[in-house]
């Protein structure tokens, strides 16, 4: 039931782009098309539910201040938190490439659907973000695979939601100096008020 | 002989330190080529922090010091990183630099520290940083690079100050933690107060406020997107 509260809250009350601004450049570069959104929208959940869990155990057993201990018990004062940055990127971008290559190798189609998605994500805020916040907060391995999930769900409802409406923007005659980033920060402030309305539950 | 010398010696500093195209190179992307508002780079990490002047400027200060540092040693590194792994160097070059900074900070400034969280270990995946060292580090002399990577950190670091002002003048009646709504009021014998906006403190004042900036920053120079 907590597992289930934490889901919920990753996607609707802390949502990654209304609450905390995360991966908006590709949520403002990638929500032309809600086909396109779909994909990297897609390609973010699945890459979030992987590398979470996977700096979390990194961070448990390796990095945090006495995580060394299981290797001796000389280790017991070691803190390597210091690494936790360089680590966590380096993870991020090597999970990207080996879930690409598995993807290429078992299920092409979904790799054609993904496909130029995936290197994108390795530098996308909310990746980061995501084993960041997974850190700082202290959760359990089974709490970061919600999370990861949960962020990944709430980021992909906002950039398909938002590609839903510039769709339809497009036939509408906004001022030249608000055309393309201008609009879409105002109708993302727009979306945010909505997401407000979530805030005041108390899970 | 020694006129020789000289004469290679001018040859190599023909071009003068602060140059007509090395001061465009700093001038440009703070109004023409602006990495926020005409790019669209760089906006996941810091619209976060700017919900106050102070926690903007010390974040503006790690991105300008990162910027530099990246791009001068990347265009050091040019010549020797093969291209296939070149964005594993740049993230490790710079999650390098970013964690330098956040040591720093929480030695010096334990208090930012806090308020900035996460969000300067986000630095690392701003797309301003690995975007000028794809596009100018990788194909430049370090001493262009670095003026490249200040005036890019420069244009991002006016906008987001920007909006911090507005965020905080709007949103909590002051400005560098400086009261200014309570100076206003008690000014005309506390008769009336002016109230403070909430939304303002909220990230969607951030969108709104950005957008807004964003409109006539675009007017003013007269970009047009397609």
């Amino acid at each position: 039931m907590e597992l289930f509260s934490l889901a919920i809250k990753s996607i609707f009350i802390d949502n990654m782009v209304f609450a905390y601004f995360l991966g908006m450049c590709s949520f403002l570069a990638v929500s032309k098309k809600v086909s396109t959104a779909i994909g990297l929208g897609a390609a973010v959940i699945f890459v979030l539910t992987v590398t979470v869990p996977v700096n979390w155990l990194l961070n448990e057993f390796i990095l945090k201040e006495g995580a060394l201990t299981w290797a001796s018990a000389s280790l017991a004062g070691v803190d390597l938190s210091f690494l936790r940055f360089i680590m966590f990127i380096a993870i991020i971008a090597a999970m990207v490439q080996l879930v690409e290559m598995v993807v290429e190798k078992f299920a092409p189609a979904l790799y054609g659907a993904l496909g130029i998605f995936l290197p994108l994500i390795a530098v996308n805020c909310a990746i980061l973000g995501g084993s960041l916040f997974m850190a700082q907060r202290d959760y359990t391995l089974a709490e970061s695979t919600v999370y990861g999930f949960g962020s990944g769900t709430g980021f992909f409802l906002a950039i398909v939601a938002l590609a839903a409406i510039r769709e339809k923007l497009k036939y509408s005659n906004v001022p030249n100096g608000l055309k393309g980033l201008g609009i879409t920060m105002l109708l993302t402030g727009l979306m945010g008020i909505a997401f407000m309305s979530f805030m005041g539950i108390d899970l | 002989m020694s006129t020789e010398t000289a004469e290679i010696k001018e040859k190599k500093v023909s071009e003068a330190l602060f140059s007509k195209r090395r001061k465009k190179l700093i001038s440009d992307p703070l109004v023409d080529d602006n990495p926020i508002t005409i790019q669209v780079l760089g906006i996941c990490s810091a619209l976060a922090v700017t919900t106050q002047m102070q926690p903007t400027l010390v974040m503006a200060i790690s991105v300008i010091f990162v910027m530099v540092m990246a791009n001068l040693t990347i265009s050091l590194l040019r010549n020797t990183i093969p291209s296939r792994v070149r964005i594993i160097v740049q993230l490790a070059v710079v999650a390098s630099l970013v964690t330098l900074v956040n040591e720093v900070l929480k030695a010096f400034a334990f208090d930012m520290y806090k308020e900035l969280s996460v969000f300067v270990g986000l630095i690392i995946t701003n797309c301003i940083v690995m975007g000028r060292l794809e596009a100018f580090a990788l194909g430049n002399k370090p001493y262009d690079s670095i003026l490249d990577g200040f005036g890019s950190a420069l244009g991002y670091s006016w906008i987001i100050l920007a909006v911090a002002f507005f965020r905080e003048l709007l949103g909590s009646g002051s400005v560098f933690g400086v009261q200014i709504y309570d100076g206003i009021s008690s000014l005309f014998g506390g008769e009336f107060s002016l109230a403070t906006n909430g939304l303002m403190v909220s990230p969607v004042g951030a969108f709104i406020i950005l957008g807004l900036i964003i409109w006539v920053q675009r007017t003013k120079t007269g970009y047009v997107e397609h």
